[in-house]
């Protein structure tokens, strides 16, 4: 099973034809992801190692039924490229670029609404799925098929953690970067709620930092809805006030956003909180055994 | 990025929105001049990207255009402090001098992005308790603030003004003053791409007009290659020095008070190894993300940024080598420490793809590198270099 990205996505790449999308898009084929077709505009006709490129989405979704996209196209085009993903009926958006100004997300939020779309990002390294594929920046080798539910704010600590879990021989089911940006696709809340209806996950690892009520939100969720064990971590407990964090939505602001106040709302929701990162993966591991143990 | 207040008010006065008059000086003659264009008494203020500039000293009247020149004179050139600015305070380069204002009440507005996922749209805030840092007033009386949510689609629809104007008692004719300052305000937030637009306070004087008495505006940086000319408003003086060659060479980077220097690759890896340098007993010197990529172009400029601060005594490389193979992230760590001609100890922590050839490579190349394989066992090793 895993979730989002399963044996039945065929992917669309939108900014193929780019730098980093056409690296990550043959990275992508190493690891078995169905890429369909691509989407440059101007550059229709043409192919990448022999996949097609269409002027516009909705020839990739009407010849190849494509149903997941994954975008790489620079920061000043991507509302657009979002809207005709949503347009085109694609069920899954999965946004990487980094860049995109805080009120083209409220619009891009506003036509995700009732549309039927999801989207993942942006400013994220995507979703990977062990054993089906990946969209997104995540490097092939750190992950192994398993029950762990991954999800992350962050890019190279998700990583980190991710191979940390495989070193200890502990598989994930799929691992989700949500993105570093104030507003995003989709937030914590929505992908534990997917984790927790996903019958192969048996644990999920959460990885927050500074900024926004995001960790908060996801707390309240926890306690009241999602009863697989949840092992979070939160990044930046350094991190001066009203200062950006590098990510766009990493900042402290009139006191509200912090770290403490992050690990505090998730320990009251019966959270395993690990304030060492180097330790997640072993916790997560532990968590997962007594569970076994158990039942 | 953050402007002064009065280039602020020189984009609220664009947009219709009442500002007392006055204009900015860089020195006591210009002040002087200033003043005597105005009449009667003049409020002289320190022009910093700060809160709290009155209580630090920032914010003095003069009743005639000598006095001005006079206050002026103590003013441009000090460094202010306020809790805002550490306890270094700020050089003031500039004064705003403007016509004093007879406040009768001081009240509060300010339009800002709620990031709440069950909101996630633009918020417009109101109070009674005007001229107070609304910080403050949220965590006594949450009830003094008014708010109403922007639908992004429908806009700004004046019945939201007229509700907070009720909620602040303002008579019909303030009324309709509050709600074209609203409208306007909304405006400029969508059209310059702002992050916060605050006034605060925005008063009422003897004549019953509404006054935006000081403002504050931040822009979302992600906006500002749309508005060439909010970019040409940024002023480096208020930068750390540091900070702003950073920008310039594009690495991230936050200047801290700590002694161990840290270069990253990504955001969140980057904070996480400042939590660690702390939990390891140290303090951390910076922020550092060198990019996903860690390239080796930018390893370098990372290490000139890092060595030209002189608490530095150490620095971390954590780099987890993703796409990039770590035995590349070792040749460029090596020969950037060639180039720069490294003095500094420095703690290296790679994880990824071909580790234990870069390892062997940073052993083997005759530099200060101490090779580190745990997340915490690097935090550890390097506060034990810094003593």
């Amino acid at each position: 099973m895993a979730i989002l990205l399963d044996e039945k996505s065929r992917i669309v790449i939108q900014g193929i034809t780019g730098a980093e999308g056409s690296f990550h898009t043959r990275e992508a084929l190493k690891l078995g992801s169905r890429i369909v077709a691509g989407v440059t505009p101007g550059k229709g006709g043409a192919t990448l190692d022999g996949i097609p490129v269409y002027d516009c989405v909705g020839d990739a979704v009407e010849k190849h039924g494509a149903n997941v996209s994954g975008i790489y196209t620079p920061a000043a085009f991507t509302p657009d490229a979002i809207f005709e993903s949503i347009e085109a009926g694609v069920e899954l958006i999965i946004c990487m670029t980094e860049g995109i100004p805080v009120l083209e997300m409220v619009r891009v939020k506003q036509a995700l609404k009732g549309s039927g779309a999801r989207m993942i990002g942006p400013n994220c390294p995507g979703i990977t799925t062990p054993g089906v594929g990946k969209v997104g920046f995540m490097p092939n080798f750190i992950h192994k098929q398993g029950n762990v539910g991954v999800v992350s704010r962050s890019g190279t600590l998700t990583y980190e953690v991710i191979w940390q879990l495989t070193n200890l021989g502990v598989g994930q089911s799929t691992s989700v970067g949500i993105g570093g940006d104030p507003i995003v696709g989709s937030g914590f809340k929505d992908m534990l709620a997917l984790f927790e209806r996903d019958p192969q996950t048996e644990a999920i690892v959460m990885i927050g930092e500074i900024g926004g009520t995001a960790e908060e939100e996801a707390a309240e969720f926890i306690s009241s809805e999602v009863t697989k064990p949840v092992v979070a971590f939160i990044a930046g407990r350094t991190a001066p006030p009203g200062r950006r964090m590098g990510h766009a939505g990493a900042i402290i602001s009139g006191g509200k956003g912090t770290a403490a106040d992050k690990f505090n709302a998730l320990e009251k929701a019966g959270v395993a909180v690990e304030k060492n990162p180097a330790e997640l993966g072993r916790r997560a591991t532990e968590i997962l055994e007594k569970k076994k143990n158990q039942g | 990025m953050k402007i002064h207040e009065y280039q602020a008010k020189d984009l609220l006065r664009e947009y219709g929105i009442p500002v007392p008059r006055g204009r900015s000086a860089a020195t006591p003659e210009e002040a002087r001049l200033a003043a005597g264009e105005l009449s009667g008494k003049v409020v002289i203020k320190a022009q910093i990207h700060s809160g709290g500039r009155g209580k630090g000293g920032g914010v003095r009247t003069a009743a005639s255009p000598e006095e001005a020149f006079a206050v002026s004179a103590e003013i441009v050139g000090m460094q202010l402090v306020t809790h805002q600015t550490g306890p270094g305070g700020k050089k003031v380069h500039r004064v705003l001098v403007e016509e004093a204002a007879d406040a009768q009440r001081e009240l509060y507005l300010s339009i800002l992005v709620d990031r709440s996922q069950r909101r996630e749209c633009v918020v417009i805030m109101a109070s009674e308790a005007g001229g107070m840092e609304i910080e403050k007033v949220a965590a006594e009386s949450p009830e003094r603030i008014v708010s109403c949510a922007i639908h992004p689609v429908v806009g700004f629809s004046p019945f939201q003004a007229r509700k907070l104007a009720a909620a602040l008692h303002l008579n019909s004719e303030q009324r309709k003053a509050f709600t074209d300052i609203t409208r306007n305000l909304y405006r400029l937030f969508l059209d310059k791409d702002c992050s916060l637009v605050e006034i605060n306070p925005l008063v009422i004087i003897g004549d019953g007009r509404l006054l935006a008495l000081d403002a504050k505006l931040d822009f979302d940086d992600d906006g500002l290659y749309r508005h060439p000319e909010i970019k040409g408003l940024r002023d480096t003086d208020e930068e750390a020095p540091l900070e702003v060659e950073a920008k310039n060479a594009s690495v991230n980077y936050i200047k801290l008070e700590g002694n161990v220097g840290c270069m990253v690759n990504g955001a969140g890896l980057a904070m996480t190894t400042m939590d660690m340098i702390k939990m390891a007993g140290g303090e951390p010197a910076n922020f550092l993300d060198v990019g996903g990529g860690a390239s080796p172009e930018q390893i370098e400029k990372a290490f000139r940024i890092l060595t030209s601060d002189p608490h530095v005594k150490c620095i971390l490389v954590n780099i987890f080598g993703g796409i990039l193979r770590c035995d590349r992230v070792s040749s460029g760590l090596i020969q950037a420490a060639k180039n720069i001609e490294m003095k500094l100890p420095m703690v290296v922590r790679l994880q990824g793809t071909n580790v234990a050839e870069g390892r062997k490579m940073l052993n083997e190349s005759g530099l200060r590198f101490t090779v580190a394989e745990g997340l915490y066992e690097a935090a550890q090793k390097a506060v034990s270099l810094v003593g």
